[in-house]
């Protein structure tokens, strides 16, 4: 395969590895969730990334003939998966899992607004629908993230110590692909140095509205490694348990 | 000493809850005030009245507004009213309702009534008409 498809190819790889992970942490508030009205909105929004997922495997397999989606989904090794640590973190509390809604979902955001100037044509049409699916998961944690952070007092040092938490494992989704330079030349995607710029100059005034400091990039150390297949420990235990009913009977043609 | 709660549901099983752990129960009225959710199927329609829900905010209320009562059908657009802002009457005073006589006078049929008997008499003219061209005709 040309350089240029591989780097389509990992990029597709790692975007729809992002989206399983944090969509399956999601829906583990199911039934959990502080209160009815917020379990059924993180529940739609865990939905809709699972559901991401599943078109961008879909086109991987018709596009560069990867593995169906349910193979790629829950039955690869733990090595062959590209998402970042981010989202391989267990919930924790509350206010962490909506720290990590409010930074993975904005650069998400961004990534597929730059997508739909792609020059790989099938990711276009995907990404405009995509955005409007991010576009309502953003209103979800800014409304939130605004909320808490200028709430109570244990609120707002919940929310601060979550975003401390939570800021270097998210510089780790901005990882640099050892594609980066052929997506640039060939306009398949602006990079992720852009994307991590476009990020930061989004996030900041929102933070500020909430009260909340956001770490100077410059002084953190990005959690590399999840694109390149290098992992934290939660994420075997997390695919253990994702498998666990397609591994019991892989044969098995309807659940 | 008790056990953990064993469940079929591996993150209860992580959570390691005491089957004897005392809970405090939540105080009387420890909730969020609620809302009136308003739901419009197609652009131009009027807003129909779908629930209500809990909420700390209004900006809240229309995000869960929007997977409450949104997902399940085609949403061009929704509203979300405090409840605590529409007003009603008394319950005792929902008799004023009633009346002592019949108004059917008032009531839209009648003039259903009357669009019948217009219909009914242009017909009755028309079929006239006709009648009236053709022996016209035949002279």
């Amino acid at each position: 395969m040309d350089p240029k498809q591989e780097a389509i190819k990992e990029l597709l790889i790692k975007m729809a590895d992002d989206q399983l992970i944090i969509g399956h942490r999601h829906s583990e508030w199911i039934g959990l969730g502080p209160i009815l009205e917020e379990d059924i909105a993180l529940a739609s929004i865990a939905q809709d990334k699972v559901g991401q997922s599943y078109t961008l495997f879909q086109l991987l397999h018709d596009q560069f003939g990867t593995a169906d989606p349910d193979t790629m989904g829950f039955l690869r090794a733990e090595n062959e998966y590209r998402c970042c640590h981010l989202v391989e973190y267990p919930n924790g509390e509350y206010d962490f899992s909506l720290i990590r809604h409010f930074l993975f979902d904005h650069a998400e955001y961004h990534r597929f607004d730059m997508l739909q100037g792609s020059t790989f044509e099938p990711i276009r049409g995907i990404a405009r629908k995509f955005k409007s699916e991010i576009k309502y998961h953003i209103l979800h944690a800014d409304v939130w993230v605004r909320r808490l952070g200028t709430g109570t007092e244990e609120s707002h040092q919940r929310m601060q110590a979550a975003l401390e938490t939570a800021f270097p494992l998210a510089l780790g989704i901005f990882e640099p692909s050892p594609y980066e330079q052929v997506l640039i030349e060939e306009n398949i995607f602006p990079g992720e140095d852009a994307l991590r710029q476009r990020w930061l100059e989004t996030i900041q005034p929102i933070l500020e509205e909430a009260s909340l400091q956001m770490p100077d990039p410059s002084s953190v150390e990005p959690a590399y490694g999840g694109r390149r297949g290098y992992h934290t420990e939660h994420l075997a235990p997390l695919l253990e348990e994702m498998s666990w009913t397609l591994r019991y009977d892989p044969e098995a043609e309807r659940w | 000493m008790s056990d953990f709660i064993q469940s079929l549901d591996p993150r209860i099983v992580r959570l390691q809850v005491r089957e004897d752990q005392p809970f405090e129960p939540k105080e009387a009225g420890d909730q969020w005030e609620t809302y009136e959710v308003f739901h419009q199927a197609k652009t131009g329609a009027r807003l129909i009245h779908v629930g209500s829900l809990h909420a700390p905010s209004p900006d809240l209320a229309l995000v869960f507004a929007k997977e409450q009562y949104g997902r399940r059908s085609t949403t061009t657009d929704m509203w979300v009213v405090r409840t605590a802002d529409i007003f009603t009457l008394h319950r005792q005073d929902i008799d004023i309702f009633e009346t002592a006589q019949e108004k059917l006078h008032r009531e839209p049929q009648g003039y259903m009534e009357v669009r019948k008997y217009i219909e009914e008499f242009k017909k009755r003219q028309q079929q006239e008409g006709t009648s009236d061209g053709s022996e016209a005709g035949s002279h």
